[in-house]
């Protein structure tokens, strides 16, 4: 389906078999699923609601998703734990073949959005008796929202049906439906499970019923928009997916089941996405980081020349191709905004200046390009838009900051995107978070609002418990010498970075090298882990004993990824040991500006050392080695390069 | 190769995220008949989750004539070891 699925041909079987592990491709995966579920069960029941919602914004397939939906079900009668949903649905659902099984399937999908959804099942094969009868059970249910899900046989595979005679027997439906319930209809599009009898022109076979099906599906919309009922689109979610994804002849044959039941998952997403959006509950803004999201690579280090965005790179087309898409979202009425770590001016100037960006200043309703946390920026945007943090998607190619916002601000959704930028764009549509019913004039309106408020705010007190988050991170910082094989990217980075840089001082190769053979230089790499994985090489200093056994450090630089992390207090813990193993007694560093580094001017003196004075520019600093205690950092240093 | 004993051992995680019990045991004996939860949905779920789980598929005869949880799992044995046809 979404992403992750491959199929593999099995050469002792008949049939292609589809590896259906991940369905909801756009949810992070958690090991520790089914360990949480159990937990989540020894709670009190609000509690293990509260849980059991949680458990569902996981990537999970078919199996687990029946599995949760029985946990919720066992709790479903205890008094008080409506309370803690947004909203609770009544849900009739009636059909002309088997349907239990998607029930799981619906009720997660409404869970993962906050909604609690009473089902009420039709007895098999009766809706038509259903829906006339004043005195059958769906009547006595009373639902607000009646799904009415049809099987392409009972409509067309008959002798004598025609589009027009499923059509009438449709809108009687309908018609019953809204004389006696006045509840919201959903039509639920006929699901195209025929084998082609003609082929490629098979529409000229008119008596074919999977012509008859592609007919009805056509007529059914604009008659659904007359009557003010909603389309579940399952021909679509079966053209994207595979129409053998959805639907297996030997299992119809069997148990009358027309969906798989291994798509349960995603028709039930579906029908949750909208029920959701039935009930208002929409993302209203997309919030986009910028390096590595809306272009390739780091604008503050790679310059506007060295980002890849537009025609002519691979990469460059993966990032303009998403921008595409969240150009079409904006002119649709999505607010964008942007959240990014980055110097404003900086960022900004991609905007105004590089000629293939699509994405444009006026297209942003709202720019934050700073230093701080992520999830404080998001509370910040939400507020000057005047929108509830509970309406924001926040995209980031970064998991660092995708899982602390998900910590902090557990009401943002906030996609896993993909590692490929080339699917990005795939994964937000498939997550559906932007499902809208019609298109409004008060949409397009509500950006011209919006616009006109761009002014900035000061940022106030941000609420984020960093602390907590950095602990639940686990780093392990690995700290050695250079070595040759190190070398081409310590080499890369010396000579690449801009912005977390205090000297901006480039090294040859050549020269790297006449340091690592220096026995008064002290030379650091510094490999940061955390549970989301491996950054790679994200610091490197250099430094040199003088006369006067001051250890003067001469390069010092970090990725900008670990910003916020605490790990540059982590990487002078090891300066000062190591400079105090060479027989050091302080530590001298200077601040030289350039246009990219401002954010550094206060490095040493955040670190502890004393100002000795300027000169030509450069700012000077101490730290006498003797007054030095390791601050209490939440990074393990661990000695030895890995 | 896989063994009969690594199938049932799948095989009771299936069951338990199937049945919702963490102390089934499958045995070869047993049929639907001893477990309360095993009906037809639940069968048709647990079918399914067999095949996404081993990554097999099952002829609709195979799954009219299955006996007992030991006859499921030789079927299971069968389908993963048969030497590739070419």
């Amino acid at each position: 389906m979404h992403g992750r699925v491959r199929a593999s041909y099995h050469p002792n079987h008949e049939e292609f078999v589809t590896d259906t592990i991940t369905h909801l491709g756009w949810l992070p995966q958690e090991p520790d699923w089914a360990m949480r579920l159990e937990q989540a069960r020894k709670l009190e029941p609000a509690a293990a609601l509260r849980s059991f919602a949680q458990l569902a914004n996981f990537g999970i397939d078919f199996i687990q998703t029946t599995r949760l939906d029985r946990a919720v079900q066992r709790i479903a009668t205890y008094p008080g734990i409506l309370p803690s949903m947004r909203g609770s649905i009544r849900l009739a659902l009636l059909g002309s073949c088997t349907l239990t099984h998607l029930i799981a399937g619906i009720r997660i999908g409404a869970l993962r959005r906050g909604l609690w959804v009473d089902v009420y099942e039709g007895p098999y094969g009766t809706y038509r008796q259903e829906l006339q009868d004043p005195s059958s059970g769906l009547h006595a249910f009373r639902p607000d929202v009646l799904l009415m899900s049809l099987d392409a046989h009972h409509l067309v595979d008959t002798e004598g049906a025609s589009v027009e005679l499923a059509l009438s027997n449709i809108r009687e439906c309908w018609k019953l439906a809204k004389q006696s319930l006045r509840c919201t209809i959903i039509q639920q599009a006929i699901l195209p499970v025929f084998r082609p009898i003609l082929g490629n022109n098979e529409h000229r076979y008119l008596r074919s019923p999977l012509t008859l099906v592609t007919k009805l599906n056509e007529s059914l919309r604009p008659l659904a928009d007359e009557e003010g009922i909603h389309v579940l689109a399952v021909d679509t979610a079966a053209a994207r997916d595979g129409i053998t994804q959805w639907h297996d002849e030997g299992l119809w044959h069997r148990s009358k089941q027309e969906i798989h039941p291994r798509v349960l998952d995603v028709y039930g997403d579906q029908v949750g996405r909208l029920l959701a959006a039935i009930r208002g509950q929409s993302y209203k803004c997309l919030v986009l980081d910028l390096d590595n999201t809306l272009w390739g690579g780091v604008i503050g280090d790679d310059g506007l020349a060295g980002i890849a965005v537009g025609q002519g790179s691979v990469l460059g087309e993966a990032h303009l191709a998403f921008q595409r898409y969240a150009l079409e979202l904006s002119r649709r009425g999505i607010l964008l905004a942007v959240c990014s770590k980055n110097d404003e001016a900086n960022a900004l100037e991609v905007f105004d200046r590089h000629p293939e960006m699509l994405l444009r200043r006026k297209h942003i309703s709202c720019f934050v390009a700073n230093w701080e946390d992520k999830a404080s920026n998001l509370r910040q945007i939400a507020r000057r838009l005047n929108i509830g943090t509970d309406s924001l998607v926040f995209a980031d190619d970064n998991p660092f900051e995708r899982n602390l916002v998900r910590q902090e601000l557990p009401e943002v959704a906030v996609p896993e995107l993909p590692e490929d930028p080339a699917g990005f764009a795939a994964c937000i549509a498939a997550a559906g978070y932007f499902e809208g019913l019609n298109i409004t004039n008060e949409d397009q309106e509500r950006l011209n609002q919006y616009r006109a408020n761009t002014e900035r705010e000061l940022l106030r007190d941000s609420t984020t418990d960093m602390g907590a988050y950095l602990q639940s991170l686990r780093m392990e910082l690995h700290c050695g010498p250079f070595d040759p094989i190190g070398l081409p990217r310590i080499v890369q980075l010396i000579n690449k970075t801009n912005q977390y840089n205090l000297m901006t001082r480039r090294y040859t190769d050549a020269e790297v090298q006449a340091v690592m053979a220096d026995p008064s230089a002290l030379h650091l790499q510094c490999r940061l882990q955390d549970r989301f994985g491996d950054n790679g090489v994200i610091a490197i200093v250099i430094g040199r004993l003088d006369a006067e056994r001051n250890l003067v450090i001469d390069t010092w630089l970090m990725s900008c990824r670990v910003l916020g992390r605490q790990v540059e207090a982590a990487t002078l813990t090891v300066i000062a040991k190591r400079a105090g193993a060479m027989g050091a007694s302080a530590l001298i560093g200077s601040f030289r500006p350039s246009p990219k580094n401002e954010m550094v001017r206060d490095h040493y003196q955040k670190l502890g050392f004393d100002e000795l004075g300027k000169k030509d520019g450069d700012t000077k600093w101490i730290l006498p080695l003797d007054r030095f205690r390791a601050a209490a950092v939440p990074v393990t240093v661990l000695e030895g390069f890995i | 190769m896989i063994s009969t004993e690594q199938i049932y051992q799948r095989l009771t995680e299936i069951f338990h995220e199937i049945f919702d019990d963490q102390s089934i045991v499958p045995t070869p004996e047993m049929t639907a008949d001893d477990v309360p939860e095993w009906d037809s949905l639940n069968h048709i779920n647990l079918i399914v989750a067999i095949e996404a789980r081993f990554k097999i598929k099952f002829k609709s005869t195979e799954l009219e004539s299955l006996r007992n949880v030991g006859h499921l799992v030789e079927l299971i044995e069968k389908k993963l070891n048969a030497p590739p046809r070419g």
